[in-house]
């Protein structure tokens, strides 16, 4: 077994990154978010990797856009505000059929908000926040290990679709410091072997490659048939991805759960906390965790909804916005409940132990 | 078993550092641990604070509302998670910065002039390292062989003195513990 480091979760998905295949990095500093960057202007000299500290998160986003074409593994982080700005990027990597990784540490919003943990970003990541029909897929990463598993997760179905992915963390899970456990880096014909996956589309092919010719990358396409054919092929890439990708957790789940909670990230390591109290009290809570946010788990939540279920609570650190994706799963079948934190406050175990049993206010 | 601690001071005097090798002596021990510290802006003489739990299973939330152990390096330490310790637990204070102490009296209270105790061993730097010391003391939450390699492997080469105050602190924290 690999040695365990005690490590900060930003630090820990830089690593991961590194070790996954990552030799190309823009970005901003933004705090909580800031510990990455730092830790990628250390490390990426040492592995030959390219380190660009960009003059904006703009840019930095359009030199991912211009990496990722080489075929490379291609990764971005940045915070809520600094997101924002990366957006039309975004659509455009999207647009173009291109892989990259795109870290957000989330932080309170909108605008400029302030720096503790939040999910108010939760539309933006899942729903679009760049323009045209395009997805992310989305991963939710609640603790420090998965946070860095996520890492190499998400250049693989980036580089398997060719499309960008976004892992959805927070401040707390950014800064706080728990073991990991590292994969042994990616050797040297591992890369080249990943590197010869994009042949078929990157700019410029090793041109010792029989059949080599190099490939244009755009997002613009003028003529409308064409367009269309194009946005109906990216259709038919999101339906096997949700097909294929979607992944969540059970937690206490059985034909006992009088309630089932479904909350994601940090929000849903402190709904366990909760839910552990209250079986020790005898009263037993099932919870569903996304761990991709986009594929959405609906089938896993309207599953679960067992005979004695008398209520879905979801707990998220915003207003109130997964919950509407929990109402499409549960279709009207049981009531839907909803408990949210802002402006960067953490709800206890308490808070969401009142919410469960509908003693809040007592 | 699951221990949830408060550690808290002024900027400066050591309190992270303190959560820091509580969790790394813990994970080194085989057990769960998180490290939370709060990062948002501060008063100037407010406190810095970290919530760290270790803990035999799993850690659900890494947010500690109400500690077992509350290490408080200053006054308003005290007077921000005081009232917050639970019922029997633990209040660590260092008396030579919290002239008001604490009222509660369905807690153990282990008072340490830890500047002092610091001064004396001679280096301000290892005022964190006593407070320590009295945790594993009083509870042996974490193996003190545990927390010695740790610093060593962290100090050793960087500097050696400093290592060497750094575990006379512990020992002496240790001793006051036990009592």
């Amino acid at each position: 077994m690999a040695e365990k480091i005690l490590m900060k979760g930003n630090e820990a998905v830089a690593e991961a990154a590194i070790r996954a295949g990552c030799r190309l990095y823009f970005a901003y500093p933004i705090t909580p978010q800031s510990e990455l960057i730092e830790y990628m202007a250390k490390m990426m000299p040492k592995v030959d990797g390219v380190f660009v500290q960009a003059e904006s998160e703009v840019a930095a986003i359009n030199m991912v856009y211009g990496a990722s074409g080489t075929g490379r593994r291609v990764m971005t982080s940045s915070s809520s505000p600094g997101i924002s700005l990366k957006m039309e990027g975004i659509s455009y990597i999207a647009g173009a059929n291109l892989p990259a990784v795109i870290v957000n540490v989330q932080r309170g919003g909108p605008g400029l908000g302030d720096i503790q943990p939040a999910q108010g970003d939760y539309f933006q990541a899942t729903k679009g926040g760049g323009h045209g029909d395009y997805r992310l897929i989305v991963l939710a990463p609640s603790t420090v290990q998965e946070f860095a598993d996520m890492a190499d997760l998400a250049f693989d179905l980036a580089d398997k679709y060719r499309n960008p992915v976004m892992i959805l963390s927070d401040g707390l899970l950014g800064q706080m410091m728990e073991p990991v456990e590292f994969k042994p880096s990616k050797t040297k014909e591992e890369m080249e072997a990943l590197d010869k996956q994009h042949y078929d589309w990157c700019m410029y092919p090793n041109e010792d490659e029989p059949n080599h010719h190099h490939h244009e990358i755009n997002s613009l396409e003028i003529d409308p048939l064409i367009l269309e054919q194009h946005v109906i092929k990216l259709g038919k890439k999101y339906d096997k991805i949700e097909k294929n990708e979607i992944r969540y957790e059970e937690y206490n789940i059985s034909d006992e759960n009088e309630v089932v909670v479904v909350a994601f990230g940090t929000a849903a390591r402190i709904a366990k906390s909760a839910i552990d109290q209250l079986q020790e009290e005898g009263t037993s809570i099932g919870m569903i965790r996304p761990i991709t946010v986009w594929p959405y788990p609906y089938e896993a939540i309207s599953n679960v909804l067992h005979e004695k279920v008398r209520k879905v609570v979801v707990c998220e650190l915003n207003l109130g916005q997964m919950v509407e994706d929990v109402k499409l799963a549960v279709n009207g079948k049981l009531p839907v409940e909803f408990l949210g934190k802002v402006g960067g406050i953490l709800f206890t175990p308490d808070e969401i132990k009142a919410k469960i049993l509908g003693t809040e206010g007592e | 078993m699951k221990t949830e601690i408060i550690s808290s001071g002024f900027g400066g005097q050591g309190a992270l550092t303190i959560g820091k090798f509580l969790a790394k002596a813990g994970m080194g021990d085989g057990l769960n641990v998180s490290w939370l510290p709060s990062y948002g802006p501060e008063m100037r003489g407010g406190t810095a604070n970290v919530s760290v739990v270790i803990a035999d299973r799993a850690i659900a939330s890494p947010l500690v509302s109400y500690p077992d152990i509350l290490i408080a390096l200053n006054q308003p330490s005290i007077d921000k998670f005081g009232s917050d310790i639970k019922e029997k637990g633990l209040l660590i204070y260092n008396t030579d910065m919290c002239p008001h102490g604490t009222k509660r009296k369905d807690i153990d209270v282990i008072e340490a002039p830890m500047n002092s105790i610091a001064r004396e061993i001679g280096s301000m730097k290892v005022l964190n390292m006593v407070a320590i010391g009295i945790v594993i003391g009083k509870t042996g939450l974490v193996k003190y062989e545990t927390l010695e390699n740790d610093l060593t492997g962290f100090l050793q080469k960087k500097n050696p003195d400093l290592l060497e105050l750094n575990l006379i602190a512990i020992k002496k924290g240790i001793e006051i513990g036990k009592k």
